[in-house]
């Protein structure tokens, strides 16, 4: 599903915040990307959802070369891919409800069924209540889960989640893994950026480590066990 | 949070079916949502709304009314065109049996079709009503204005016209004869004239408004900044996201054509008066010509145009410059 093929990102700034990672992630597999602040896991999870540009080498994304794809096509690719991102990127002048719909709406669905999907997506991270509430007046924690509710929404095949925990309690934290889990144990492909190795890690799956910019290692738990 | 086990969702893959069905209807709901909250977003800022479509406003109206205005004159000039007309002012020694003899004596002729006679009194009364000099007129005790009698031609040839007029030049009961068209072929290029300065002003208030529409968008687009790189970021097309600008632009180009209307027809409401008094003068059933129904759409659809464009010129611009970090 995702292809990592020598892939370097330089910024413009020239800062190499990616040297020739490898690694492939089969559909319906799901991996955890750690490393110190500014390995570049960010970083890597832009590329994927074609936010930054690739310097060298390949990425494929569900089939799809993304050197080769328009510039026009680039949207049909993020309606393929959920993404929750560390600072969250919630719209402040819009209700939580308006937030989650926002991938329906651009989506094309119709209302009734934009509806009926945000309360399915607002239940599973537990804001149900919240649904008419403005961003601002909620919590670090809740606004994080609204970025999770907004990006399962559409029941993208990929799901990228950047340091989906970081402003939660261990609980909670546990609950949304195990969220991550469950949407992984139907079929979607999920890859999740994380310092807290202390949380996944009774967690059986893949774990992806980077280490500036180069990727040390690839543990495959189940090889492991 | 705490949840039972987690039903199972749907599987993410959706059919090609599936995911066509959610289309349809979808895309008109879709558009008239995003019709109507950008009109709510302009609402939610009403003084520099209000402005924005001010200017609009009267950058439309100056030329629809400047238009109007000629469309007035052309009206007024055509009555008057199919009837070309000689005025003959007479000696002041000839009295009211000359003249009323002249006046047969002109009738006589085939190529007049009309004669009627302004006698000194009248002339005096007329001007007195028209100069406001009343007091001092009256204080006049004689009366210093000759007959005057106005031919109407029964052709409107001008050939036929100057050689009646070389004729009646000759007669000796006559002052001044003047051919009243003279006046009005100068009118006419005078109109033709100003015409094209309307076209011109009209081209320059055309670019001002889509300037003022583009700068307004402008700025929309770069207060909306966050909410754009998010949809971006959510996969929403080009297309998608020009949409409220666009529409935005259309709205402030019809609230500026609405004001627009609402102006000149302010405007022509001041001149009725003053026009109907003029018209009486020259004993004219001339109406003024306002905004009628299908030039008012035209107004507003201008507006809205101009607006649309004005939008989607600075959208095509600012749009690009946005990507998600
Ligand atoms: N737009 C940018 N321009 C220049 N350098 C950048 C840019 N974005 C990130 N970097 C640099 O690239 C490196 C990797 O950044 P990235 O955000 O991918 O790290 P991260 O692993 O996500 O860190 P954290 O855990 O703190 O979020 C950092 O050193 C950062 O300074
Ligand atoms: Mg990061």
């Amino acid at each position: 599903m995702i292809i990592f093929n020598n892939v370097s990102k330089r910024y413009p700034s020239g800062y190499e915040a990616l040297k020739q990672v490898n690694f492939h992630l089969k559909a319906g597999e799901m991996a955890f990307l750690t490393g110190h602040s500014g390995a570049g896991k960010s970083t890597l999870l832009r590329l994927i959802a074609l936010i930054e540009r690739n310097t060298t080498g390949q990425i494929v994304v569900g089939g799809q070369h993304l050197g080769r794809l328009p510039t026009h096509r680039i949207p049909y690719l993020r309606r393929r891919i959920g993404m929750i991102f560390q600072d969250h990127r919630l719209l402040f002048d819009r209700t939580v409800y308006d937030n989650v719909a926002l991938p329906l709406v651009i989506g094309g669905f119709r209302p009734p069924e934009i509806r009926r999907r945000v309360r399915a997506a607002l239940d599973k991270v537990g804001l149900l209540n919240k649904e008419k509430s403005y961003p601002i007046t909620l919590s670090g924690g809740e606004q994080q889960r609204v970025g999770i509710a907004r990006a399962v929404v559409n029941k993208p095949p990929i799901l990228l989640a950047d340091e989906p925990t970081g402003n939660l309690d261990p609980n909670l934290a546990k609950d949304i893994m195990n969220l991550f889990v469950h949407f992984n144990q139907v079929g979607v492909t999920v890859l999740v950026a994380t310092h807290a190795v202390g949380l996944i890690k009774h967690i059986k799956c893949r774990m992806l480590v980077l280490q500036h910019g180069g990727l040390i290692g690839d543990t495959h738990l189940r090889m492991m066990r | 949070m705490k949840r039972p086990p987690v039903p199972p969702p749907t599987p993410p893959r959706r059919s090609p079916k599936a995911s066509q069905m959610t289309y349809g209807n979808a895309w008109l709901t879709h558009h008239l949502t995003t019709l109507f909250t950008s009109f709510g977003q302009i609402l939610r800022t009403p003084l520099p709304s209000l402005m924005t479509a001010m200017v609009i406003g009267i950058a439309l109206a100056l030329p629809a009314g400047l238009y109007l205005l000629l469309e007035n004159v052309q009206h007024l000039s055509n009555e008057w065109n199919g009837t070309a007309q000689i005025s003959l002012f007479l000696k002041q020694t000839v009295g009211e049996e000359k003249a009323q003899n002249l006046a047969d004596w002109l009738l006589q002729k085939k190529e007049i079709s009309g004669v009627q006679i302004i006698t000194p009194t009248q002339a005096l009364e007329e001007y007195r009503n028209l100069s406001g000099f009343g007091q001092a007129l009256t204080a006049l005790e004689d009366n210093p204005l000759p007959y005057v009698l106005i031919v109407q031609l029964a052709t409107a040839n001008t050939d036929l016209g100057e050689r009646l007029l070389e004729e009646l030049k000759r007669k000796p009961e006559i002052e001044v004869a003047q051919f009243d068209m003279l006046w009005l072929k100068r009118l006419f290029a005078m109109i033709a004239l100003v015409r094209r300065g309307v076209i011109i002003l009209a081209s320059l208030l055309t670019l001002a408004v889509l300037l003022v529409i583009g700068n307004t968008i402008r700025l929309a687009i770069y207060n909306r900044r966050e909410e754009i790189e998010i949809h971006k970021l959510f996969g929403a097309t080009d297309a998608f996201i020009r949409r409220p600008f666009l529409y935005a632009g259309g709205w402030y180009g019809l609230l500026g054509g609405i004001i627009a209307w609402l102006l000149v027809h302010f405007c022509f409401w001041l001149l009725q008066d003053p026009v109907k008094q003029l018209s009486l003068l020259y004993y004219s059933q001339f109406e003024l010509v306002t905004l009628d129904l299908l030039s008012s759409l035209a107004l507003l659809l201008t507006g809205g145009l101009l607006g649309l464009i004005g939008a989607w010129l600075a959208v095509g611009r600012h749009l690009k410059e946005i990507q998600p970090r």
